[in-house]
C-alpha cells in the first residue's frame, strides 16, 4: 500500500496531467462532476456523489461519430478517429465502477461500440472508497463493496491521507513512485463504515422477483399508475444515472454537409425511439414502466442476472418530484402478489 | 477562412412584406448601393418574426441580424408591428443579458417609400457589424468549418 | 397543521364536494414528498410540512379531462399565482377545482441541508427559528432560514390569490429581500462578465429538461424542443451555441406568463440559477410596460400580448447602457 497526503495531491496531478489527461470530480459553481484537470481546478474527491456519474468518461453526453461533406455532386465521408489516448480517473466510487461491468455488457458485446472500446482500453481507472455513505446509498443489494472498490488502483481518505493499493500492472506503475504505507488506517476504516453500511434504511431491500420469470406479473402490475403519477417525464434520473445507457444517432446540416453525432437520449421523453407510426409508449405510465422494467426485469434476464442499478442513489437525490427506483423495488419486490 | 481573404460580415435582414421588402426594391430600383452581405428575408409582417429565428440566423452564421417592418401606426394588419416591438425589445435585452453585443440585432421602421433609407440603415448597419467583427459568441461552429 | 387539513378533506369528501386531492403524500424518508392524487381512502398517505415544495398547479392540467365532478387542490400561496395563470391561459376549467389555500411558513430545501455539508439524514425536528438535523453521523443545528427554498427566500406574500377556503396560517419569508438584486447585478457586469458568468452556469446543463417539464407555464402539447418538424429538436446540447438556443428559449416563451414561482431553479440538478432569466424579463416588463405580476388574478392580459403606441423602441436596450 502506498500513501499521499491530500495536501500533495494536486503536486502529484500536475505531475501526472503533463503526460496524461486525468478526469476527476471538479467543483464548477457549486455542482461536483467528473472533468478534466488543470492546475488550479478545484478538486473535489471528498464528494459522495458527483451530479453526473463518471460514465461520462467513455461515454460523453455527446459525440460525433462521422461527417459527410458534399462537394458538387459528390458526397465524401469521413470517419472521426477514436480516442487512443490514455487517460486516468480518479475518485471513481464502488457504484460508478460497478457501473462499467453493465456498460460492459452493452457496449463490447455485438454490436460492438468502438468509441467506447477505444476509452475504456486507455482508461487507468482510480477507485475511491466511501466512509461516509448517504441515507439513500444502497449499492450492497448489488453486490457492490463500497470500503474496497475495484479498479486499476483502489484508493482511501482516511485523515486528510490518500492511501492507494495497486490491483493491476497498469495500476502499480501509476502509484510506484509513491510513499509506501501500511494499511492499518484503512483496515479500521472499513469496519466502521460497513457497521454503517449494515445500518442504512436501504440496507437490505427485497429484490426477490425481480427476474425474467416474472415479466409478465411485473408488467402488468397495476401498481405503475401510482408510482408513475406525479412523474414529469423529465431526463434527470437518466442522464444523472450511471447505467442508463440509451443514445439517439442524430444528423445536424451543416450547410456544407452533414455530421453524425450520438446524444444521450431518455426513456422518459415522448420521442424516445419515435418511430414512423408514431411512439409504443404513448403515456408517461409506459415509459416510466419501461425505464424501471428495463433495469430490474429485462437487464438481468438479458444478462445472467445482472440488474442495471448499481444503487448509487443520484435518481434519490435528483428526480425533481422524488420518484425513484427504491420506491418502485419497495411496491413490486419480493413475493408481494397485487393482483 | 482562408488567411487572405477579408472578412466580410453576414447580415440577415427580416423585411416585412408591405413595405421594408418594397422599400428594399426600390433602393435597388432607384440605384442606391447597400452592401451585398446584406441577406434579406421577406416576413409577411414583423409581427411574424419568432424569436427562433433571429437565434437560428446566427447559428448559420450571421454576424447581424436586423429587422425592418411598417412605421408603427402603418401594419399593414394595423397593430402586428407593435407587438413585435415589444417582443423585440424583451429578446434583445435577453440577449445583452447573456452578454451578447446588443448592436447585433436591431430594429428599424422602413417603409415602401423610403428607399433612401431602406440603403441607408442598412450601410450603417454593415457599418457597425463591420466594427464588431465575428459573431463569436452566438456562433455554431459546426456551421462554421472551411 | 396537517391533521386540521385532513379532517377538511375528509369532511370535504364527506360532502360530495369531491371525491379525490390533489396533495403530496409521504416518501421513504420525511423530505421525499411526492405530488399525488389521491382518494378518500388513500388520505392516510397524504402528507403536509415544511417539505411540500413542489407546486402543484401543473398537475390539474392532466387531470382536466378525466375530472367528472370536482377535485380538491393543496395550493400554497405562491402556487396560487401559478393556478391563475393557467386558468387564465384555459389550461384549468376552475369550475372543476376546488382549491383550499394551504398554510405555509417556507418550505424546506433538503439539498441546502446537504449543501452545509450534512449527510446521512435520518430526521429533524423542527423548532421555532432552528431546525435540528438527525444524521447517522450526529446532530446537526440549523438555522431554517439558511435552508430555505431558494424560492421561498423571494417569497411573494402569504395571501392566496385564489381560493375557496383556506387552511393553516402563512408566513412571508421574504423578510423584504429584493428579488431583482441579482439581476441588477449582472446588468452591471461588463458583457463579457455576463457571458462568462452564463457560459460557467449554462455549461453545466445536462439537457434532462426538467425546468421545462415541470414549469406551470411550459405547458405546449408539443414542444419545438420535442418536435422533429422544427429544426430545434434536439436530446443534447451539441454545442454552447445549443446550451444557450435552449435557454433563451424557454425564458423567452413563458416571458410575460412567469409567475416566478421558481420551480425551474428547484429543480435543476445542476443549480443552475434559472430564475434569473425569467427575472430578467420579468423586471424589463415592469420597467419598461408597468409593474405586472403574472397570476396576480385570473383573466389578466400579459404584457407581451399587449402594446401601447408609445411603447419604447427596441433600441432602448443599447441605450440603456452597458450592454457592450
Amino acid at each position: 500500500m502506498k500513501k499521499l497526503l491530500l495536501s500533495k495531491l494536486d503536486e502529484w496531478l500536475t505531475t501526472l496531467s503533463e503526460t496524461q489527461r486525468i478526469i476527476l470530480p471538479i467543483k464548477q459553481t457549486d455542482q461536483v462532476n467528473f472533468g478534466v484537470y488543470a492546475p488550479g481546478a478545484e478538486v473535489s474527491l471528498e464528494t459522495l456523489r458527483t451530479v453526473k456519474s463518471a460514465k461520462d468518461a467513455f461515454f460523453p453526453q455527446v459525440e460525433n461519430m462521422m461527417n459527410f461533406r458534399s462537394e458538387g455532386k459528390s458526397i465524401s465521408v469521413e470517419t472521426v478517429p477514436l480516442e487512443e489516448e490514455d487517460f486516468i480517473l480518479i475518485g471513481v466510487r464502488g457504484c460508478d465502477e460497478k457501473s462499467f461491468e453493465i456498460l460492459d455488457r452493452v457496449f463490447l458485446s455485438d454490436p460492438f461500440d468502438p468509441f467506447y472500446a477505444a476509452r475504456r482500453k486507455h482508461a487507468t481507472i482510480v477507485t475511491l472508497a466511501c466512509s461516509r455513505p448517504d441515507e439513500n446509498c444502497f449499492c450492497t443489494n448489488f453486490g457492490v463493496d463500497p470500503t474496497n472498490p475495484k479498479g486499476d488502483v483502489t484508493s482511501w481518505i482516511v485523515d486528510g491521507t490518500l492511501y492507494l493499493t495497486g490491483n493491476t500492472e497498469k495500476g502499480e506503475a501509476l502509484i510506484a513512485s509513491l510513499e509506501d504505507a501500511n494499511d492499518e488506517p484503512v483496515a479500521a476504516q472499513q469496519n466502521k463504515t460497513r457497521e454503517i453500511l449494515e445500518k442504512l434504511p436501504f440496507a437490505h431491500l427485497d429484490l426477490n422477483g425481480f427476474d425474467g420469470d416474472h415479466l409478465m406479473e411485473k408488467f402488468s402490475s397495476s401498481k405503475w399508475a401510482d408510482l408513475s403519477e406525479a412523474c414529469l417525464g423529465c431526463g434527470t434520473c437518466t442522464f444523472v444515472c450511471p447505467t442508463c445507457q440509451c443514445y439517439d444517432i442524430r444528423d445536424y446540416d451543416t450547410g456544407r454537409g452533414v455530421q453524425r453525432y450520438r446524444c444521450w437520449d431518455s426513456c422518459m421523453y415522448s420521442d424516445f425511439t419515435l418511430m414512423a407510426h408514431g411512439t409504443n409508449r404513448p403515456t408517461q405510465v409506459e415509459r416510466f414502466r419501461q425505464r424501471f422494467m428495463h433495469k430490474l426485469v429485462y437487464f438481468p434476464s438479458n444478462n445472467d442476472g445482472t440488474y442495471s442499478c448499481v444503487g448509487c442513489g443520484r435518481c434519490l437525490v435528483k428526480c425533481p418530484q422524488n420518484l425513484n427506483i427504491v420506491k418502485v423495488i419497495k411496491a413490486l419486490g419480493g413475493d408481494r402478489n397485487d393482483n | 477562412m482562408p488567411m487572405n481573404q477579408e472578412w466580410k460580415p453576414k447580415i440577415v435582414a427580416f423585411c416585412c412584406n408591405w413595405c421594408s421588402y418594397a422599400g428594399a426594391d426600390l433602393a435597388g430600383s432607384s440605384r442606391l448601393s447597400y452592401p451585398a452581405d446584406v441577406k434579406i428575408i421577406r416576413i409577411p409582417c414583423s409581427c411574424r418574426l419568432n424569436p427562433l429565428f433571429i437565434l437560428r440566423a446566427f447559428q448559420r452564421g450571421a454576424d447581424g441580424v436586423i429587422l425592418c417592418g411598417c412605421h408603427p401606426g402603418d401594419c399593414h394588419y394595423s397593430t402586428g408591428n407593435y407587438y413585435a416591438r415589444r417582443r423585440m425589445t424583451a429578446l434583445f435585452g435577453m440577449l445583452s443579458y447573456l452578454g451578447i453585443d446588443s448592436r447585433r440585432t436591431r430594429v428599424e421602421w422602413v417603409s415602401a417609400a423610403e428607399g433612401a433609407k431602406f440603403a441607408e440603415t442598412m450601410n450603417d448597419f454593415a457599418k457597425t457589424i463591420y466594427a464588431l467583427g465575428e459573431n463569436v459568441k452566438l456562433e455554431d461552429l459546426r456551421c462554421k468549418e472551411n | 397543521m396537517q391533521r386540521e387539513l385532513m379532517e377538511r378533506i375528509r369532511a370535504l369528501m364527506d360532502k360530495g364536494v369531491a371525491d379525490q386531492v390533489l396533495a403530496w403524500k409521504r416518501g421513504e424518508f420525511f423530505y421525499d414528498t411526492e405530488p399525488a392524487i389521491l382518494t378518500k381512502d388513500e388520505l392516510g398517505e397524504m402528507v403536509y410540512d415544511s417539505f411540500c415544495g413542489p407546486n402543484l398547479s401543473k398537475y390539474l392540467i392532466k387531470e382536466m379531462p378525466k375530472i367528472e365532478n370536482k377535485i380538491l387542490a393543496l395550493i400554497k400561496p405562491c402556487d396560487s399565482y401559478s393556478l391563475n395563470q393557467l386558468i387564465t391561459e384555459h389550461r384549468i376549467d376552475r369550475d372543476k377545482v376546488y382549491v383550499i389555500g394551504v398554510g405555509c411558513k417556507g418550505k424546506i430545501d433538503v439539498d441546502k441541508i446537504r449543501a452545509k455539508g450534512v449527510s446521512g439524514i435520518t430526521g429533524v425536528d423542527e423548532n421555532g427559528d432552528k431546525i435540528t438535523v438527525h444524521t447517522l453521523y450526529g446532530d446537526t443545528t440549523l438555522d431554517r432560514k439558511d435552508v430555505l427554498l431558494g424560492k421561498c427566500l423571494f417569497c411573494k406574500g402569504k395571501e392566496h390569490r385564489i381560493a375557496d377556503e383556506t387552511v393553516g396560517e402563512s408566513e412571508d419569508t421574504s423578510e423584504g429581500s429584493d428579488r431583482f438584486e441579482m439581476v441588477k447585478k449582472l446588468e452591471q457586469m461588463t458583457p463579457d462578465e455576463r457571458f462568462s458568468f452564463w457560459r460557467k452556469e449554462l455549461s453545466k446543463c445536462i439537457r434532462c429538461n426538467a425546468c421545462r417539464n415541470v414549469c406551470p407555464a411550459c405547458s405546449c402539447v408539443k414542444c419545438v424542443f420535442d418536435n422533429p418538424n422544427t429544426g430545434v429538436q434536439n436530446k443534447a446540447a451539441a454545442n454552447e451555441f445549443e446550451e444557450n438556443l435552449f435557454h433563451i428559449i424557454r425564458a423567452y416563451h413563458v416571458a410575460g406568463r412567469c409567475t416566478d414561482c421558481g420551480e425551474c431553479s428547484r429543480v435543476c440538478p445542476q443549480g443552475i440559477p434559472l430564475h434569473l432569466l425569467n427575472r430578467k424579463f420579468i423586471s424589463d416588463i415592469n420597467e419598461l410596460y408597468g409593474t405586472y405580476q403574472a397570476g396576480e388574478c385570473a383573466g389578466q392580459r400579459h404584457p407581451l400580448i399587449d402594446y401601447t403606441q408609445e411603447d419604447s423602441e427596441p433600441s432602448i436596450v443599447h441605450e440603456r447602457g452597458n450592454n457592450g
